[in-house]
């Protein structure tokens, strides 16, 4: 049977042969390299878009049969790389449902103020990669310089700018150094003095308006119909926020808002996540008001290996120690799905268990794929430059698009 | 015949100096000034190493200008498969020497009397070889004296968008095709409101010659304001420097060359010294463009209250300059008014973010060309009413 090729664009058949066809992609500033969109031109309009991901899969479902529980960690850093925490804890979150593990006070907390601190560190990331797009440098920088400073601290946190692994089964891998919270307030208070500038520089902006307003509109039935999730449905004026909905780790204890917009276009999308690094800002405070002492992992010889001093003088915790490092983490037969709300929208983990210590099967639902179905029809009908403004208010990101 | 030989050589080495100078200082401009607004330091990393020593000349990154020539020099000069090999070659030229022509019509400095400039020094034997020499000449500072300069300006600054699109066209690239045929649009729609603001302003000097523009920007309005042209025009300023940016095609009007959506725009695909070319003479243009805004609107390389005999204050007092202190206070006025703008021009491309094409049309034809037409019928007006 004669097929197509899949790498092929159906537009190069189906296309108007007046129009042109733009290859943006994957060898384009604005595309990082992760995704092709073809598009077909009249003048400067798009007519139609095809676009192609799948450029960044490495695939990590299929490493994750073969590797123990708390070896995925890592590679689901490498999922959505701004945001590696949120993607680390829905993972574990996953692991212990199935386990039926209640993870201590302490660790509730550091988890849910580290997912909200790694959630103000991607929607910066992604307001800026937009706003440099559309060719507003400074305001690029100054994302950036709050991006810096937070990265910084989670090196001091977890020994890594950018993959943290930081979570295990059960708990953290270590709790916070000293001086860290007081380093926190600092951050904070420095984010405050900065997005200041970035609201000054754009929100009123007559260029900025007129290149976002009205561009890339999305209705909410469309956005439902697609699958979207997270700040992109949300600024079509629908509060639809996991952590309002299903409330997870200690979300249920705080108090924040759910921002949303009015017309789900390209200004909403800038906004909604500028005031939900706001809200965030506030949760991280309410939890470091709040965070309970005691210890950050469970104790449970199931899952956490004991201290060291226990392994050197008890056998029982010598062979404990021997068993998870050779054996893992044995995870009883069922399967789970658990969601988390990452910063691109719902992050769901399908954990299979057949009772071993790998997974039998692990399915990401992540919020770019999702998003990614839908695009061509945000590009439809507008200008070529508004392809990349889109594109970037979208928050694409490769790595969890792609797995 | 000999000395006037010699004095236009001198100018013209001046003025290319003059360009290409400040052209590789705004470079360096462009990186500090970019870096203070961004809360960065900015380029530091290129030095000149004091031979046998360890001694690093950083200068605040100064010598990055040089870097980036001898990078532009030395890389390898890539050249797509093109089926107009001499266009492609062509562009680069066609794009870079209209913009250093225009600065032939713009006057640097008052006037020059050579005889004169040895006067300050306290030996008469050394001055008087000098006043054999040149006699009484006396030379108006700049290179090329037309009585349509300004026309001048209008016509060479155009060529230098056919060079942009022919290298749109000869690349063979869908993305520079693209850059080639906006730069095209915008130009046409950009020209012709800054030649209607250019008009209001022949209409309130009545003259077309660009000294005596300057000259006529010498004198004192109500009193105490200088009668520079941003006084006098204060619309046709606004609508000029507006088109100036977009016919240099820098944020927020680079959609020619756009980087986030069509890579390079029209030089995509150069490499090497040709891009170097398309680089320079964009920085070039905003030291013509700075230079244009200064003769036209600020008072040239007047400063207020300085005559040709020295400073003559609004109250009567008045402070006697010798001829060569006063040449080169109008020079050096000139050239610290041409930095000033410029980084006023970078100021601006570093502040806002870019027009999309449909919006950048609509701006022109429908908000800057109405505005301008205006601005000139009100200029005849009230310029028939003085008559």
């Amino acid at each position: 049977m004669e097929q197509a090729s899949p790498v092929r664009s159906y537009l190069e058949q189906t296309a108007n042969p007046n129009n042109v066809l733009v290859n943006i992609g994957p060898s384009h500033p604005a595309t990082h390299g992760t995704i092709q969109i073809i598009a077909e031109l009249e003048g400067e309009t798009v007519r139609s878009a095809d676009v192609h991901c799948g450029y960044l899969h490495r695939g990590f479902e299929k490493s994750a049969e073969h590797h123990p529980y708390h070896k995925i960690i890592p590679y689901t850093d490498r999922l959505n790389y701004c945001s590696s925490l949120n993607n680390n804890f829905a993972f574990a979150g996953a692991v212990e449902r199935l386990l039926g593990i209640e993870i201590t006070p302490r660790c509730k907390y550091l988890r849910t103020l580290l997912s909200e601190y790694n959630r103000l560190a991607d929607h910066v990331t992604c307001i800026a990669a937009t706003v440099m797009e559309m060719g507003a440098m400074t305001a690029f920088l100054y994302l950036m310089t709050i991006r810096d400073y937070i990265f910084e601290h989670l090196n001091h946190l977890t020994g890594a700018r950018l993959t943290y692994s930081y979570v295990r089964i059960g708990g953290l891998a270590r709790d916070l150094p000293e001086e860290w919270l007081k380093r926190l307030e600092e951050i904070l208070l420095f984010y405050e003095r900065y997005i200041e500038r970035i609201h000054g520089l754009l929100d009123r902006n007559r260029i900025f308006i007129d290149r976002t307003r009205d561009v890339g509109v999305m209705t909410q039935e469309q956005a439902l119909h697609w699958g979207f999730t997270g700040p992109i449905l949300r600024s079509t004026g629908l509060a639809c926020d996991l952590r309002k909905d299903i409330p997870y780790l200690a979300y249920p204890e705080l108090d924040f808002e759910v921002p949303v917009g009015i017309k789900g276009d390209n200004y909403d999308r800038y906004y909604v996540r500028m005031r939900e690094m706001d809200e965030s800002v506030s949760m991280i405070r309410q939890c470091m008001l709040r965070l309970p002492s005691g210890p950050v992992s469970v104790n449970d010889p199931r899952v956490t290996l004991p201290s060291k001093e226990q392994v050197y003088t008890r056998t029982e915790a010598l062979i404990n120690h021997f068993k998870l490092i050779i054996d893992g983490i044995q995870v009883p037969a069922g399967e789970i799905y658990l969601a988390h709300e990452a910063p691109n929208g719902e992050l769901g983990f399908y954990l299979v268990s057949d009772g071993s210590e790998r997974p039998y099967k692990l399915h990401v639902r992540s919020p770019s794929f999702a998003h990614m179905g839908g695009m061509h029809t945000l590009l439809e009908g507008y200008q070529v430059a508004d392809i990349i403004a889109t594109f970037g208010s979208m928050n694409m990101i490769g790595g969890e698009c792609d797995r | 015949m000999i000395q006037d030989l010699l004095i236009h050589l001198v100018f013209m080495g001046y003025a290319i100096a003059f360009m290409l100078g400040l052209a590789t200082l705004f470079t360096w401009v462009e990186r500090k000034q970019s870096a203070i607004m961004a809360d960065r330091i900015g380029a530091n990393r290129c030095y000149i190493r004091i031979p046998f020593t360890d001694i690093k000349l950083v200068a605040w990154g100064l010598f990055h200008g040089i870097a980036d020539g001898a990078k532009m020099l030395l890389k390898e000069n890539f050249t797509p498969t093109t089926y107009d090999r001499f266009c492609y070659n062509l562009a680069p030229w066609l794009a870079a020497v209209p913009v250093l022509l225009v600065f032939a019509v713009i006057p640097f400095g008052g006037t020059l009397v050579p005889g004169n400039l040895l006067d300050i020094v306290p030996f008469p034997h050394l001055a008087q070889p000098l006043k054999d020499f040149f006699g009484a000449r006396s030379y108006q500072m700049q290179v090329a004296r037309l009585d349509a300069g300004i026309l001048v300006v209008l016509a060479i600054s155009g060529v230098g968008i056919i060079g942009t699109i022919l290298a749109g066209w000869s690349s063979n690239n869908k993305f520079s095709l693209l850059g080639a045929a906006r730069a095209a649009s915008q130009m046409i729609s950009y020209e012709i409101s800054m030649g209607l603001a250019l008009i209001s302003l022949v209409v309130t000097y009545g003259t077309l010659d660009l000294n005596e523009m300057v000259r006529y920007q010498s004198g004192i309005l109500y009193g105490a304001l200088p009668t520079w042209g941003i006084f006098m025009q204060p619309l046709a300023f606004l609508l000029f420097l507006t088109a100036a940016i977009a016919e240099n095609k820098r944020v927020p009007f680079d959609l020619p060359e756009c980087e986030s959506e069509l890579v390079a725009g029209y030089f995509t695909e150069y490499s090497a010294m040709k891009m170097g070319l398309f680089m320079l003479s964009e920085f070039i243009e905003i030291v013509v463009v700075s230079a244009l805004l200064v003769t036209l609107f600020l008072g040239g390389y007047n400063l207020p209250w300085l005559t040709d005999a020295g400073f003559a204050f609004p109250n009567g007092a008045t402070w006697a300059m010798p001829q060569p202190a006063v040449v080169l206070l109008q020079v050096l006025t000139f050239t610290v008014k041409v930095v000033l703008a410029g980084c006023f021009q970078i100021q601006i491309r570093w502040s806002l973010p870019r027009f999309r094409y449909d919006q950048l049309m609509r701006f022109g034809w429908k908000f800057l060309l109405p505005l301008a037409a205006l601005n000139l019928v009100a200029t005849v007006f009230v310029r028939w009413m003085n008559l």
